[in-house]
């Protein structure tokens, strides 16, 4: 998969350090006692997701033990069904679908007993459709992707009122055509990918005025080619995948410049040790070296089937 | 690491680390230990306090901190003899702990304990401290809205702290969000206790409505002047604009007292963003509030049947068996070849309706089988039931054909609640319309040339279209059907007036400046007041159109902002179709004649080298039969599905990528020869029209499909899913698909499996 990269590197005479960002990867995975790893603590299982994904996306996840991982994930199960970000931690549903893709990347969904994950992601949905994180109540439509994408992966999604988790989504559909994470909430593109990809899973994606939000989303790009999450802020790495990925799916992608986005990705990169910063020169995490992986794979990622199990895996790979 | 320099760490700073590392792992595993054993003492309540101030992302310590107050409160309410001063001791407690660990500093850290005692003893100090730290933790503002929903909290002291907030850090979305909550919360209050003094609890549910309304406006028109003040302080912020559309478009819709005729209001917040706007250009926060109040001026509420074909008062010449007869004297542009025995009847509205079907639509013909109902089908790519444009099949007993005799046919749609827009609004005017239908028979040497030969698309075929006087007034009739009352006349002009100003205004602008989003603007602008010139018929104005300055300004704009220059051609394109299409005789100029010169017949739409990258102005191509549109840049057919009369549709030499982009032609029953032949089909790795599909991911359309039936020895048919999703539907007799990545032997052999009725594969005949 790596000479994908060649078109672009040919063109730029610059490269995406893909064993670099492999090697960074493996090695975050190691430092278990540095202070990020700490603070990470967590939210351990998002941050074992993005890893194992990016080192999917670069061809290298046989570099770690799938049996190891996979135990791991089960260990952060709760008795309620749901999920904890690390073993011994409350559930939530945030760590819940990461370690529902877990699975899915080591196409291990089958160990879990998926109705009681179902049913724990089920309970969290409310009346009006809209879906709490956790039994503390807090509602948010990042929840609702989430809901719907597990669901998805789970085929369980004729287990929640799909109508009414649509309306719920579309109450926060905003008058610049984004979405904000309650009804009146402010557009946000990371809030804007969650919303169109549960509308993109239901099938419901003519709710969207996709000129609109399509406009609005490609004026994310500035000068520097990078995008940002909103009007007159900073560009950032991470929505390189929050808008671009918000864009294909509404048919809209070819309104931004794919090759400046790519140059600054690449910028972002830490060229002697591997992995992405949120900007250049920035200090690189594993989570802007997996968005900007996936940013550099929705231009050239290769769908290499086109069953529906297949399709929704492209789609939800990349949360 | 959002925001923090890349440099290696120095020996000291790797150090210092490592301690930070250890003392947050202790920290973190004795939290734990507290949390699994329900401790909830005041030395577990420490460690707590701790760890979300140096990890206010730690989700646990937020939840231990809910159960804590809940567990303690509880208790206390429990003991019937404890002090009902009680539960504000435990803050005034709290705020001792707090006042202990001086260097507390956040915000977040004061939310449930210190909160109270906060409020009544009012350490500003304090406060101001925490707010001038950027904020961002979803945890630590979820938990201070759940502190506020117990009801133990002043409002109004809450929003003097947001407001302190909000002026040091302008854009968070995390306190916007939570002002909102916190007013819908001070609404929900104040309209209980007025209930509850008025009335009496039992009166709740009939009078919540009555006050809660009353009361949200008023709040609304608090906000309104919040966001004011905010706006006023700096233009660039975006999050204030936001809230303010939000709450305008609350106030205009409930027609709120001095929110009343909306344009009033509209004009005096056109002044306040012009203000924003000419103070800096190359702000984008102003641009997309003035973008909303334009589509305020400009839409229609209310849907409206805007096109239909046959066209009203048009003479339909039906040919029944055979080919068209030129005896009659009628246009080619109304004659119609009834092959399937059936003739489409298209209602084209003004947005995507729903509801459309034969208790709505009432159609009388002496011909048409009453007894059979009429199916309307909506004309759309997507499952929603909803559709701009609708069709119905007519078909005719042949017991009642009467030929060359006219038959009428009248449609009528009423005031009808059933067809709904999007938005919830219903038609509102009721159309009528009538068309004539001539039925004849024909000698079978004349039977249709599709059916007969090849189609060929070089220019050789094409001769120039002779424009009869009677064709050009033919096309006329597919004038809109658009009507106004006074009222929406009176705001039309209204509108169109202020949008000449603001024209004037941005000219203006860009005299000085070389803005983008201002030149897009005075394009919107210009295009907009096109379209309202072009419903009210009574303006004399009508010959004014800006399409020659419109274009202009789409293609400087492609030059003045390259990275967009895409979103720009797709604009420019949809504005070059509405040029060609605005009259019969620009239009015509793009009508060909197809091998046979005579005039009435064949008349093919040449759109060919146009650089369109986009299809737009169908509703006035609906009698299109051929229609050649190669030799563009199209990478989408989005809209042709309206197009029910097409049969020969040339598609070659564009930018199609896949075949999902082609799924309009599933609906386009008559279509017999396509031409898809030089594109990028199978080129792209990322298929951008998937998710459009009307069976994306998770829909079960297809788990039925049997690719058993359509086996050949080694060739995996689970890679042409999408082929076969639309070429199951078509009924194609002529297929080109050379010049395609994707266009290998293998698949050539599948789609004739697939497509039995085809004749023609790229030119070479099948056997």
């Amino acid at each position: 998969m790596i000479c994908m990269f060649s078109w672009y590197s040919y063109r730029m005479g610059e490269e995406l350090e893909a064993e670099k960002h492999v090697n960074y990867i493996l090695s975050v995975e190691k430092k278990k006692n540095d202070f990020e790893s700490v603070v990470m603590e967590h939210i351990r299982i998002n941050g074992a997701y993005w890893g194992l994904t990016t080192l999917d996306l670069l061809g290298k996840i046989g570099a770690v033990d799938s049996k190891d991982v996979v135990s791991w994930v089960l260990e952060c199960q709760h008795e309620s069904g749901g999920f904890g970000g690390n073993i011994g931690h409350d559930p939530h549903i945030l760590y819940t679908l990461s370690a529902v893709q877990i699975l899915a990347l080591f196409d291990k969904i089958n160990v879990l007993d998926i109705d009681k994950v179902s049913n724990y992601i089920v309970g969290l949905q409310n009346e009006d459709g809209s879906f709490s994180g956790d039994v503390w109540g807090e509602v948010d439509t990042r929840f609702s992707y989430i809901a719907i994408c597990s669901l998805a992966l789970l085929h369980r999604l004729d287990k929640i009122n799909v109508e009414k988790a649509v309306k719920y989504v579309v109450s926060c559909k905003n008058l610049d055509g984004g979405f904000g994470c309650t009804p009146g909430a402010e557009s946000h593109a990371g809030q804007i990918f969650c919303c169109v990809a549960a509308l993109a899973i239901t099938g419901s994606l003519h709710q969207i005025d996709k000129d609109l939000l399509g406009w609005w989303l490609c004026e994310r790009q500035d000068k520097s080619g990078g995008l940002n999450g909103r009007p007159e802020k900073l560009p950032d790495v991470c929505y390189s995948w929050w808008v671009l990925s918000s864009l294909i799916m509404i048919d809209r992608v070819h309104w931004i410049d794919k090759e400046k986005l790519v140059k600054y990705i690449l910028d972002c990169q830490d060229k002697e040790k591997g992995g992405i910063s949120d900007r250049p020169n920035d200090a690189v995490d594993v989570f802007h070296t997996y968005f900007g992986v996936a940013g550099m794979f929705s231009f050239s990622f290769k769908a290499k089937s086109v069953s529906h199990m297949q399709q929704l895996d492209f789609l939800s790979s990349f949360f | 690491m959002h925001g923090r320099p890349r440099k290696p760490p120095t020996p000291e700073e790797e150090k210092a680390n490592d301690i930070k590392a250890s003392k947050l792992r202790a920290l973190q595993s004795q939290f734990l230990q507290f949390h699994h054993d329900q401790i909830y003492t005041k030395e577990a309540l420490e460690v707590c306090a701790k760890l979300v101030e140096s990890n206010p992302e730690y989700i646990p310590a937020w939840n231990y901190r809910k159960l804590a107050v809940e567990r303690i409160v509880s208790q206390l309410e429990s003991d019937s003899e404890s002090d009902p001063d009680a539960i504000k001791a435990i803050f005034r407690e709290e705020l001792k702990v707090v006042h202990f660990f001086d260097q507390i500093r956040k915000w977040y850290i004061l939310v449930d304990f210190v909160y109270i005692v906060l409020l009544l003893s009012g350490p500003v100090w304090l406060t101001e401290r925490a707010l001038a730290k950027n904020y961002k933790s979803y945890g630590a503002w979820y938990h201070r809205k759940w502190v506020l929903r117990k009801g133990h909290s002043s409002i109004d002291r809450e929003l003097e702290l947001l407001k302190l907030f909000l002026e040091q850090d302008t854009r968070n979305f995390h306190a916007w969000n939570y002002r909102r909550r916190v007013l819908q919360l001070r609404v929900i209050i104040t309209s209980f206790h007025a209930e509850i003094v008025l009335f009496g609890l039992s009166f709740f549910f009939f009078f919540s409505f009555r006050f809660v309304a009353p009361l949200k406006n008023r709040s609304d028109e608090e906000e309104l002047h919040f966001t004011t003040d905010m706006i006023n302080g700096n233009f660039s912020n975006y999050s204030a604009w936001h809230n303010r559309s939000v709450l305008l478009s609350h106030l205009l819709e409930n027609k709120v007292e001095g929110y009343f005729p909306k344009e009033k209001v509209l004009t005096e917040e056109n002044d306040l963003v012009h203000q924003a706007l000419f103070t800096d250009p190359y702000d984008q926060s102003g641009w997309f509030y003035h973008l909303w109040l334009l589509n305020q001026m400009v839409k229609i509420e209310t849907p409206l049947l805007v096109y239909t074909w046959p066209p009203p008062g048009s003479n339909l010449k039906v040919s029944v068996d055979g080919c068209l007869d030129d005896s009659l004297p009628l246009s080619s542009i109304t004659s119609f070849h009834l092959k399937t025995g059936q003739i489409p009847v298209v209602l084209y509205f003004s947005e995507a309706v729903e509801g459309v079907n034969s208790s709505t639509i009432t159609l009388e013909s002496s011909l048409h089988d009453t007894n059979t109902e009429l199916i309307w089908s909506p004309l759309s790519t997507n499952n929603s039931g909803r559709a701009q444009a609708w069709v119905t099949h007519l078909s005719f007993p042949e017991e009642k054909f009467h030929f060359s005799q006219a038959n009428p046919i009248k449609v009528t749609i009423g005031h009808s609640e059933g067809i709904k827009s999007i938005s919830g609004f219903t038609l509102s005017h009721p159309t009528y319309f009538e068309f004539i239908v001539y039925l004849q028979t024909t000698a079978p040497h004349h039977a249709d040339l599709q059916s007969l030969d090849m189609i060929t698309w070089g220019d050789e075929n094409f001769h120039t279209y002779e424009v009869h006087p009677k064709e050009s007034s033919q096309i006329k009739l597919s004038d809109p059907l658009k009507s106004c009352d006074d009222y929406g006349l009176m705001a039309y002009r209204w509108n169109a007036e202020t949008i000449t100003n603001e024209i004037s205004l941005f000219r203006e602008l860009l005299s000085v400046t070389d803005c983008k989003i201002g030149k897009l603007t005075l394009a919107r602008l210009l295009t907009a007041l096109d379209a309202m010139i072009s419903y009210d018929k009574t303006l004399e104005s009508k010959e004014v159109v800006h399409f020659e300055e419109v274009l202009e300004l789409y293609s400087d704009l492609m030059k003045l902002d390259p990275p967009h220059s895409q979103f720009y051609k797709d604009e420019h394109s949809v504005v070059l179709l509405q040029q060609l299409t605005s009259n019969p005789e620009s239009l015509l100029r793009h009508c060909y004649n197809y091998r046979d010169p005579s005039p009435s017949r064949n008349i093919c739409l040449r759109l060919c080298n146009l650089s369109l990258s986009r299809i737009g102005s169908v509703e006035q191509l609906l009698w299109i039969q051929m229609l050649d549109l190669s030799h563009n840049q199209l990478r989408s057919v989005d809209g042709l599905e309206a197009m029910q009369l097409l049969s020969c549709l040339n598609l070659s030499n564009n930018k199609i990528g896949n075949f999902s982009a082609l799924e309009p032609l599933k609906q386009l029953q008559s279509l017999r020869a396509l031409n898809i032949s030089y594109n990028e089909i199978g080129a792209h790795s990322v298929d951008t029209r998937r998710y459009l599909c009307s069976s994306p991911l998770s829909h079960t359309a297809g788990s039925d499909w049997n690719f058993g039936e359509f086996a050949i020895d080694g060739i995996d048919f689970t890679n042409y899913w999408e082929a076969f999703s639309i070429f199951k539907d078509l009924k194609l007799t002529q297929l080109e698909i050379i010049g395609n990545v994707v266009a290998e032997e293998k698949i050539k052999l599948f789609l004739v499996k697939v497509m039995p009725a085809l004749r023609w594969l790229d030119g070479v005949e099948l056997q």
